[in-house]
C-alpha cells in the first residue's frame, strides 16, 4: 500500500527515503524522482491547482497499477500544491525494492502516467504580473503511452 | 447534479462549483456540455472547443459518451499538468 500525501508544505526527501528502508532487511535499492519548479522564461512562482479527492484516487491507483507490475516494498508520492517558488520541490516519487530494476523503471512509470493521469494544473506567474496556465505537452503523453496499461 | 470547473475551465465560467438540474433528455457528458454552454457567455467561452475539455464523473475521467445521472459529480477542466 503506496503512501500518497498531497499538500502545501513542503516535505523531506531524506526523511522519507529512510522511512523505506527503516526496520527492514529486504529493501535492495530506493529509486527517487524528486521533480523541482524552474525559474524559466522570468518565472516568479508556479501556482498548482487539483481536484481534491479525486487526486488522492488517481494517484493511489497509479501506484496500486506501478505495485501490480513491480515486486515493490514500498512506494512514497507526495505532491504540492498552492504556490511555489523556483528552485523549490514539487512532487517526490520513491520506489523501493528488493533489486535495482523494480525500483528504477516503477519510478519512471510512476512520474510518467502522473503527469498524464492526475488532475493537477499548474499557473505560471511572471515577474511582469502577467500568468498562463501551463498546456499539455505531447511528449509527456509519449512517455506515459510507454507503459501502456492493459486496459487502455 | 453538482458541476465543478478547475483551472481556466473555472476561471471562464466563473464560478468553481454549481448545482444543476438538466432536463431528462440531458443523458452523457457530450449532452452536458452542450446545455451547459447555454447558461451564460462564460459557459460558453469554456465550452466552445470541447476538443479541449476533459472530463471526470464521480472522481474518475470519462468520456464524451459516458453515462450522467442526477447525483453524480461531474467535472470539467483542461488536460492535466502536474508532476
Amino acid at each position: 500500500m503506496a503512501k500518497v500525501l498531497v499538500q502545501e508544505a513542503p516535505f523531506d526527501a531524506g526523511a522519507e527515503t529512510a522511512a523505506l528502508s527503516a526496520g527492514r532487511a529486504d529493501v535492495g535499492g530506493i529509486a527517487s524522482f524528486l521533480g523541482i519548479c524552474r525559474g524559466d522564461d522570468g518565472l516568479a512562482a508556479m501556482v498548482l491547482e487539483h481536484y481534491p479527492g479525486m487526486t488522492e484516487r488517481a494517484i493511489a491507483r497509479i501506484a496500486a497499477e506501478a505495485e501490480q507490475r513491480w515486486p515493490l516494498t514500498g512506494c512514497t508520492v507526495i505532491h504540492r500544491v498552492g504556490r511555489i517558488l523556483p528552485g523549490e520541490p514539487i512532487v517526490l516519487v520513491l520506489t523501493a525494492s528488493a533489486h535495482r530494476a523494480a525500483a528504477l523503471e516503477s519510478c519512471a512509470f510512476l512520474i510518467d502516467w502522473l503527469k498524464t493521469r492526475a488532475p493537477f494544473w499548474k499557473r505560471e506567474e511572471f515577474a511582469a504580473g502577467t500568468h498562463r496556465w501551463v498546456e499539455a505537452r505531447a511528449e509527456d503523453d509519449a512517455a506515459a503511452a510507454r507503459w501502456a496499461a492493459p486496459d487502455a | 447534479m453538482r458541476v465543478l470547473y478547475f483551472a481556466w475551465v473555472r476561471q471562464k465560467v466563473g464560478v468553481a462549483e454549481e448545482e444543476v438540474a438538466p432536463p431528462a433528455e440531458v443523458r452523457d457528458v457530450a449532452a452536458l456540455v452542450r446545455w451547459l454552454a447555454e447558461r451564460s457567455p462564460g459557459h460558453a467561452a469554456a465550452f466552445a472547443d470541447p476538443r479541449q475539455l476533459r472530463a471526470a464523473v464521480n472522481q474518475d475521467f470519462a468520456t464524451p459518451d459516458h453515462p450522467i445521472a442526477a447525483n453524480d459529480e461531474v467535472a470539467f477542466f483542461p488536460p492535466v499538468t502536474g508532476g
